[in-house]
């Protein structure tokens, strides 16, 4: 504060100084978008673990046997009986929802985790592999990513019947080739880097240049690209099931819970209600977490 | 409309890092501008020398709060303008000059609409006018054929030339304050000298108050009238240029003016023994498809012979394109040549990585210009050092860790930095770690290329100190790349001067560097600034001037 006192003017303008720095436009937009940011984290996590939880957990909470036919009453409403209501055959939802959810989220996560693991790990690979067997990996999955997923998913369960890996493969065959595109343009990249070259000329291998140099450098994208994955893969599964495709009675998955009491619609039953907002819960939740996580990763990085 | 003056007092900065809470990062800063002159702010990278000359414009970047104090520009005070006036402002009556123009034009839009973007927004004049008036500019600034450069797109002109576009596009409103951010550092020395008489030039003629932001002391001191140094966002020393330079005040002020104009340490020609190490005959190099007789499309580098004894040190100079770096590359295995051999320790290298042996590996080491790029940003330093142990030596874990730990004081690192990741590290550390990895090979050459570039002049020359320290140590031989010549004059006994991939002189250092023999050499250390006012006026070198071996 000794500067005031050599330019006399300065002192009664002090205050007024800082309020103006305070009141121009970029002064902090960072603090009210953290708070935000912390706020759809929670969220998210709070819906993803809540069904993460449900599919290990929830069949030993269900009330009723999943198949047992517990009540007179279809479509019946909320009751202390039946929390989430009866579906068309007069099962009980509840018990139906929380053993059903083990199906979607457990499908999707070993379908997301096999196509991250197929499309990242050939997506890391072919950057260090001779060119031309590069562009040939390359045109295979090309081809893949040409085809419409669910397209694929009729198909192959149209010629092979419906069962439980069939629709693993046909999800990871759909999703496999994009996480191969984007692992790598990712590694493409960092392959360039200086630290790479490095590793080259102390004459390390191909597989400890990917392994060690390359991939701790893109796991964070990769991760999003993964959960993202799932809730495509989430979406699919319960698309095929709703056309009858998919998952087959007696066990039932969310999307095949949402087609069996499809009729209840008109009487806005509880019944179709509850699965189809399970799966919006289960999608949004786990898009609000990625989000959150990549966005918090771009800020840690300015 | 004229220059005017500038006036800042008390100037308060404040930046949240994210997760931690607010600290101040530039405090009470104050100095005066009469209309027409220019301010330098002089000081390292993180002294916070762009963060005042941006508030100039009433603008902090994210995560930044211009927390108190005045900025009064003529009748204006910046600080308390409302947004709208504030916009109005900046890219008329304040304009910046960035470091990189190649970043900072789009690259899908003619050059001229660029440059008169600002003066049409702003609607100061028609299209017309604001055509005539950039032409005029081209021309003052001394582009090549103004009337059709802005018909071009960014990529068609060169760096120098782009550059020259962006104060074009800067002056092109008559601002009253221009803020030159760096703007020469990323050319090369002998465009530089063409900018600056540019620059100078034209602001002169128009008597545009200007703010200066710079590392370097000998190009201020061509084009400033007054210096503020900066240190850690505070002011260190302030004055006239002259007096900055011939007598400091303050101890940092010296550090920097030593750092500018660092010793010749006489090079021991002890190191060497003659013994031949490498040995490189009519080497070339290329990209692109390859001819019937085996030229590529491309040549970077033709007819390179040079020698390389034991414990020598060779440097390499030349401007951007010259080569340099591709020289690095071949022999270190990841470009292949076209032609030519190179042979290492008497035994011929194989051009490419697979033929080599773990032998040649372990005794040719790498050290790239840009730390940041060049550590595994997801290893500890402890994990970076560790792993030269293990592919090259048989070593026990604890044999391991004791020569990680020797590593570390070898290249003057405290060893609690072992566990910390690269970004944890500063840029002068970063460099230290990379040098210690090469070292762990125990190597007889490191390839060094632009090794001090990215650094402040302090912690550059501290490097090289390093360097020269460990060549007498160790007895390692380096290739020594870059464009600074003052670098090269300190470190090596012979060098080799690349002109679009041709070497016009060689010979040891004192030799060629005192007395050049070929233009370009005469022309390339000509054109490095010195530390006097008045020199850029004296000097007589510009691109217009081409050595002779130039093709047209």
């Amino acid at each position: 504060m000794n500067n005031t006192k050599v330019i006399p003017s300065a002192k009664g303008n002090t205050h007024q100084h800082a309020m103006a720095g305070s009141r121009l436009p970029i002064t902090s937009p960072k603090q009210r978008n953290r708070s935000r940011l912390q706020l759809t984290r929670w969220i998210g996590l709070g819906l993803f673990s809540f069904w993460l939880l449900v599919a290990i957990f929830g069949p030993l909470f269900a009330p009723y046997p999943m198949g047992a036919f517990v009540s007179d009453q279809i479509y019946g409403g909320a009751s202390a009986a039946h929390l989430l209501g009866t579906d068309y055959m007069g099962r009980d939802m509840l018990s139906r929802i929380l053993t059903g959810a083990r199906y979607t989220v457990g499908l999707a996560l070993v379908a997301a985790l096999l196509s991250t693991l197929v499309g990242a790990g050939f997506g890391m690979l072919t950057v260090l592999l001779p060119h031309w067997l590069e562009e040939s990996i390359r045109r295979v999955f090309d081809t893949l990513i040409s085809i419409p997923s669910k397209m694929m998913a009729l198909v192959m369960v149209s010629a092979f019947g419906t069962s439980i890996p069939l629709l693993i493969l046909a999800a990871v065959l759909s999703y496999a080739p994009g996480s191969f595109r984007i692992s790598h343009s990712l590694a493409k990249n960092l392959a360039t880097l200086e630290y790479v070259q490095v590793a080259s000329t102390r004459g390390e291998g191909r597989l400890y240049i990917a392994a060690v140099e390359i991939f701790p450098n893109m796991i964070q994208p990769v991760l999003t690209d993964m959960g993202m994955r799932f809730v495509f893969i989430v979406l699919l599964l319960s698309g095929m099931s709703f056309l009858g495709l998919g998952v087959q009675p007696p066990v039932a998955d969310l999307g095949s819970l949402v087609r069996e009491n499809i009729g209840g619609l008109s009487q806005g039953a509880l019944a179709v209600i509850a699965p189809a907002l399970a799966i919006g819960s289960l999608t949004v939740g786990a898009n609000l977490l990625i989000d959150s996580l990549s966005n918090s990763r771009d800020n840690q990085k300015e | 409309m004229q220059g005017e003056s500038l006036i800042v007092r008390d100037l308060d900065i404040c930046a949240t890092p994210p997760g931690e809470v607010e600290r101040t990062i530039v405090s009470q800063i104050s100095f005066a501008l009469k209309p027409g002159e220019v301010m330098a702010l002089i000081g390292e990278s993180g002294s916070g020398k762009t963060t005042i000359a941006l508030a100039m414009m009433g603008y902090a970047r994210r995560g930044c709060r211009i927390a108190g104090g005045s900025v009064q520009l003529g009748e204006t005070d910046i600080l308390t303008l409302p947004a709208l006036e504030t916009r109005a402002l900046r890219g008329h009556r304040v304009t910046y000059i960035a470091q990189s123009a190649a970043a900072a034009f789009n690259p899908s839009r003619r050059l001229m609409d660029q440059v008169i973007e600002g003066a049409l927004i702003h609607g100061v004049m028609d299209r017309q006018q604001a055509q005539q008036k950039a032409i005029q500019l081209f021309a003052e600034l001394a582009l090549p054929d103004p009337e059709h450069i802005g018909d071009r797109y960014p990529h068609q002109v060169s760096g120098g030339q782009l550059q020259r576009l962006m104060a074009a596009m800067a002056l092109i409103t008559d601002p009253a304050l221009v803020i030159l951010d760096e703007p020469t550092t990323a050319l090369d020395v002998t465009t530089q000298v063409d900018v600056l008489r540019a620059f100078k030039r034209v602001m002169r003629e128009r008597g545009t108050t200007a703010l200066y932001v710079s590392h370097d002391l000998a190009v201020v001191a061509q084009i400033a009238d007054h210096v503020l140094v900066l240190q850690a966002g505070e002011e260190q020393e302030q004055g006239p240029i002259g007096q900055i330079l011939d007598k400091p005040g303050h101890a940092y002020t010296r550090s920097l003016l030593a750092a500018a104009r660092p010793e010749t340490r006489v090079p021991s020609r002890l190191a060497s023994s003659g013994d031949e190490l490498l040995r490189i005959d009519d080497l070339q190099v290329g990209y692109g498809h390859r001819n019937r007789s085996g030229e590529p499309d491309n040549i970077v580098l033709d007819h390179i012979r040079l020698r390389i004894d034991r414990g020598q040190a060779l440097g390499v100079i030349g401007e951007s394109g010259s080569g340099k770096s591709t020289l690095a590359r071949a022999v270190a295995g990841l470009v292949a040549p076209s032609r030519g051999e190179v042979q290492f320790n008497r035994r011929e290298l194989s051009p490419t990585l697979r033929g080599r042996t773990s032998e040649q590996f372990r005794r040719i080491q790498i050290v790239f210009q840009s730390a940041d790029n060049a550590l595994n940003p997801a290893h500890t330093v402890r994990r970076l050092l560790n792993r030269p142990l293990e592919t090259y030596f048989q070593m026990s874990r604890d044999a391991r860790r004791q020569r990680v730990e020797e590593l570390m004081d070898l290249v003057k690192l405290p060893r609690t930095l072992l566990d910390r990741k690269p970004s944890e590290l500063s840029g002068g550390q970063k460099q230290r770690v990379n040098l210690a990895r090469a070292l762990a090979a125990e190597p007889d050459l490191i390839l060094c290329d632009e090794v001090t570039s990215a650094l402040d002049t302090v912690v550059g020359a501290a490097i090289l100190e390093l360097l020269a320290e460990l060549r007498r140590e160790l007895g390692v031989a380096y290739l020594f790349i870059s464009h600074d010549i003052s670098t090269v004059r300190s470190l090596c006994d012979d060098v080799m001067v690349l002109y679009q991939g041709e070497c016009v002189e060689f010979g040891p250092c004192s030799t060629v560097l005192n007395h050049p023999q070929h233009d370009y050499t005469r022309k390339l250390i000509g054109s490095v600034p010195e530390l006097q006012p008045g020199w850029l006026e004296a000097c007589q070198w510009s691109t217009h001037t081409q050595p002779s071996t130039s093709p047209v």
